[in-house]
């Protein structure tokens, strides 16, 4: 056994370090497939323009991401104003008002909702709400920004129910208990205690929320309309940066500059959603440092 | 109201209207958890009452004909074991020794820190540039081209923190005077985790494995570009018909076949999407439902 003491903690620090590795070869090889256009494309074109037109036949091609850009924020912007207040809700009820058996009855119910896959939530956008949409809400094509946004605001809430519901039980109950004894009832309690003492949790569930929602590929491909175009009403189709690399990657070859275009978007996605994930990282452990001190 | 205001001890109009307010409260929270069990109970039904009809067992026994249009959902429900299990078997391994690794040797230094930060941004990349990256890293770069072994890193690298986090979860939850117990008979550091802190918290690392499976088993990004096919004509013959895959070949996936009939098939009757859905999405359930019955058991049998 000794003689295996040795190696064994070597490999153990290996796959120790498998997160590093593979965070770092993430970067190293999206970089590699982009690089040869990184030098070529012109930066303020597309960043500004919103003519993307992909070069074909050795023709040049135009570049123009920001319908993408905007198409991406607005939908994950738009499942936020949706997401939010109803995970924030439901978070409170779960912590404060629910009995314990209620309370594991739900965060089981919210646990499952969170496994589902996001091919069948853009099933359910493509199905079920896009013939809503036409009915109901007056829209010419079903599969638009509002039924992205509908789709990415379910599945979404489970992630900010639970780490709202983390913030909220991470409030020590002497905090609770004051309150109380002050003669406010539950609710005052909650409002001028509970949510100034965990507003950077609840902060950080709203981010966290948003790079999920940002990051969305499946359901906001089935389910926006695929259209490349800034929209003007909730009911617009558009097409986001996700989908624009899911469904034209399949007609790219390798060397084209489109096929590394892509890869170009690939790194900008990453960079959001990175951005996004270290705030919220750093909200979080502020948070974590002022309920020690 | 008269007899109220005999009782000097009663409520004052302020207090109940302050009661009141905390009542509204917990209706309206109460509401807003339901606004969002409700609608999945909703939809989970329509699933089932639209794709009910075609569940048969030809239908999960028949390879899929005509570009996906007829047949059953065998072929994509093979592809989608194998994937998983290719999958686990890359990734249990690493993800496990990586948990083991920051709870019982790291220590509390910038390196560990940047090894946390390492596994949370990694739980944050977009499943689309994971698929970028398998594109990029397995299917060009190592030449296995468009694969079940290329689709199978590429899951690998996506789930990993899922299974270092359950893992190290798992770990911190056995309590330190175990080790030092084990320690004081002179077990060395190794002998101690693999006696001791393991076997208590095998139930903890099962729930992330389980969890592993179900998300290798419903993504559809990352394998759409690194080696699920949309339609692949299927061999019929007995052994082939339950192993049609090989590492190195392209294959079909449920995740991946709903993704192609939900969109691409032309006149692909409605049932049978409502069917291949259905499948998934109780598959995945069951999966999760699985991990919560272990997680709950091991709750109840806690001794410490």
């Amino acid at each position: 056994m000794d003689r295996l003491e040795k190696p064994i903690e070597y490999l153990v620090r290996l796959c120790g370090w498998s997160s590093i590795i593979s965070v770092a070869a993430i970067f190293i090889f999206i970089f590699r497939e982009a690089a040869p256009v990184i030098s070529k494309i012109n930066f303020i074109e597309f960043f500004t323009s919103t003519e993307w037109h992909p070069s074909k036949h050795g023709e040049p091609g135009e570049y123009g991401a920001l319908a993408l850009i905007v198409g991406n924020f607005a939908v994950a912007g738009v499942a936020m104003v949706m997401a939010f207040p109803l995970g924030l809700g439901a978070a409170v009820f779960i912590s404060e008002f629910a009995s314990p058996k209620v309370r594991e009855t739900l965060k089981i119910g919210i646990e499952l909702l969170a496994a589902v896959p996001s091919i069948v939530w853009g099933f359910i956008g493509l199905t079920v709400i896009s013939p809503l949409l036409v009915d109901h809400a007056g829209a010419e094509i079903g599969t638009n920004l509002l039924n992205g946004s509908i789709i990415l605001a379910l599945m979404s809430v489970p992630l900010i129910v639970s780490i709202s519901e983390d913030a909220l039980r991470a409030v020590p109950d002497s905090y609770r208990e004051a309150g109380l004894a002050l003669g406010a009832n539950k609710w005052e309690m909650v409002a001028r205690v509970l949510f100034p003492a965990a507003k950077n949790g609840l902060l950080a569930a709203c981010m966290l929320g948003v790079g999920r929602a940002v990051g969305e590929t499946m359901a906001v491909l089935l389910a926006t309309g695929n259209t490349n175009q800034i929209p003007h009403s909730l009911i617009d189709p558009i097409k986001t940066l996700t989908a624009t690399i899911a469904s034209e990657m399949n007609d790219a070859a390798r060397g084209e500059e489109h096929f590394q275009v892509l890869f170009l978007l690939g790194i900008l996605l990453l960079v959001i959603t990175c951005t996004i994930n270290l705030i919220a990282d750093l909200v979080i452990k502020g948070m974590k440092g002022k309920a020690n001190a | 109201m008269h007899s109220q205001a005999q009782n000097p001890f009663g409520p004052t109009p302020y207090e109940r209207k302050k009661e009141r307010a905390s009542l509204i409260a917990k209706v309206v929270t109460f509401v807003m958890s339901m606004a969002l069990v409700i609608p999945m109970l909703l939809i989970i039904g329509l699933i089932f009452v639209k794709g009910w009809s075609v569940i048969s067992v030809d239908y999960l026994w028949e390879n899929p004909r005509g570009g996906g249009i007829a047949g059953g959902i065998w072929g994509p429900l093979i592809g989608t074991f194998f994937l998983t299990l290719t999958c686990l078997v890359i990734v249990a391994p690493v993800g496990v020794l990586a948990g083991i690794y920051l709870n019982e040797y790291a220590p509390d230094n910038r390196a560990t820190r940047a090894i946390m930060i390492a596994v949370t941004s990694l739980a944050g990349v977009p499943s689309i540039v994971h698929a970028l990256f398998g594109l990029g890293a397995f299917v060009v770069a190592m030449h296995m081209g468009k694969s079940l072994l290329a689709a199978a890193c590429t899951l690998a690298v996506m789930t990993l923190p899922v299974i270092i986090t359950s893992t190290r979860e798992a770990l911190a939850a056995v309590p330190r005077n175990f080790r030092e117990a084990c320690w004081n008979l002179g077990a060395s550091k190794w002998q101690t985790i693999r006696t001791i802190v393991l076997p208590n918290s095998i139930s903890g690392i099962l729930t992330g494995v389980i969890l592993v499976v179900s998300r290798a088993a419903g993504e559809t990004a990352p394998i759409m570009l690194t080696g699920a096919a949309a339609y692949l004509p299927l061999p019929e013959n007995m052994p082939d018909k339950l192993m049609p895959y090989y590492l190195g070949d392209q294959f079909l996936a449920l995740a991946m076949h709903l993704n192609v009939i939900a969109r691409d098939v032309p006149n692909m009757p409605t049932e049978m999407k409502f069917g291949s859905a259905l499948v998934l999405l109780c598959l995945i359930l069951l999966i999760n439902s699985l991990a919560i019955i272990i997680r709950v058991q091991l709750r109840r049998r806690k001794r410490w």
